[in-house]
């Protein structure tokens, strides 16, 4: 028994394959045959991860030996290149002439979700300028956050919470995204592109995506990839200028 | 051969991710902004210019398909290994801002989505 353990440590990536080969297959033949294709085989195989998460600790299933597979497997290096190989099945033309509302999404997107942030942080008790740029940096995404605590400084408790907003709009993303869809107008490129620079978030937009149509995906990513760092680049600067000056 | 594939998706790949560490340095954040996306648009270029000249055979271009291919069972992991533990921990702050952003960006993306979209099914400029 511990040696066949010590076997799935040592060949953790492998593992990963068969594992998630399995929640795959477990996922489609669920959809299709108990729910009769209401919900994407995807979007459940995605939700069967995240329940996955939640039964592990700070990163994930990962958290245990036995899985530290999925980490390689699920971790940003191998979700980027596959990201990437996607764009071969992408149609430039359809990027082109989404490109200016692409970047309209992207600005509109950073300053919306600090905003919201924001707001929320002030309503529940928080008033100092520092705390509030971070946990409205945090409803961006769950990097720009602690870069934006850090840079300015905040508490170790306001960072953790900038980063728990993030994981919670990823999740959210993820979740939300096939169900709302079709109310979205989610169907073609041209929103994909949008969508991708409102949400964002990297992870979320990815899983979102793949649980709605797969053909999305690139024109999604080429957004969502420049949104962190406009992020970064806006919260702890022009955007907490603006909280300093209305404080 | 299949490796070429790969590695042409290698090259782009960090190609896109050199010149995005560039892009965040030119603009002072320690990151990387759209790496991603350059790679995504340079593989898109490279393929065009290498299918045109007959040089994108089965085998190379198979192995840009599998790695595209792969991206589902790659999302797949990285929902299980999110931090979402973290999600609850930072209570009922987190999960209001985290949700309420997400709705309100939602919302927000058929009326984005009007901007310089095709109408009639043609690209509307060219």
């Amino acid at each position: 028994m511990n040696l066949a353990l010590e076997l799935l440590v040592k060949n953790g990536l492998v593992f990963a394959f068969l594992l998630v080969g399995i929640i795959l297959a477990g996922s489609f033949w669920f959809a299709r045959r108990v729910l009769g294709g209401i919900i994407p085989g995807v979007a459940l195989a995605i939700i069967v991860g995240l329940v996955l998460a939640f039964i592990g600790g700070e990163r994930g299933i990962a958290t245990y030996p036995l899985f530290s597979g999925m980490a390689i497997l699920g971790g940003s290096m191998l979700r980027d290149f596959a990201v990437v190989a996607t764009a071969v099945g992408a149609d430039p033309e359809q990027m082109k002439h989404a490109g200016p509302a692409g970047a309209v999404a992207l600005l509109l997107g950073v300053v919306l979700a600090f905003i919201i942030g924001v707001t929320i942080s002030l309503a529940l008790g928080y008033d100092d300028p520092v705390s509030l740029t971070t946990i409205g940096a945090g409803a961006c995404t769950y990097i720009v956050g602690p870069v934006t605590g850090t840079a300015l400084g905040a508490s170790s408790e306001v960072i953790a919470i900038s980063i728990a907003t993030g994981v919670v709009k990823t999740i959210a993303t993820t979740v939300l995204t096939p169900l709302l869809a079709r109310r979205m107008e989610l169907d073609n490129p041209h929103s994909a592109v949008v969508f991708g620079g409102l949400l964002g978030t990297t992870s979320g937009v990815a899983a979102g995506l793949a649980a709605t149509d797969p053909k999305l995906v690139p024109y999604g990513a080429l957004t969502a990839t420049f949104y962190t760092g406009i992020g970064c680049l806006l919260c702890p600067s022009v955007l907490y200028f603006l909280v300093l000056t209305f404080s | 051969m299949t490796i070429y594939g790969v590695a042409i998706l290698a090259a782009c790949f960090l190609a896109g991710k050199v010149t995005g560490t560039l892009l965040g340095s030119l603009l002072g954040i320690d990151g990387d902004v759209g790496g991603v996306g350059f790679a995504m648009l340079l593989l898109i270029l490279v393929n065009g210019y290498l299918s045109r000249r007959g040089m994108m055979d089965e085998p190379t271009a198979g192995g840009i398909r599998f790695w595209s291919a792969m991206y589902i069972p790659i999302i797949v992991a990285m929902a299980s290994v999110q931090n979402a533990t973290a999600a609850l921990s930072g209570g009922w702050l987190a999960l209001a801002a985290g949700l309420l952003a997400t709705l309100a960006a939602l919302l927000l993306v058929p009326l984005l989505s009007r901007i310089g979209r095709p109408t009639g099914g043609q690209p509307s400029e060219t």
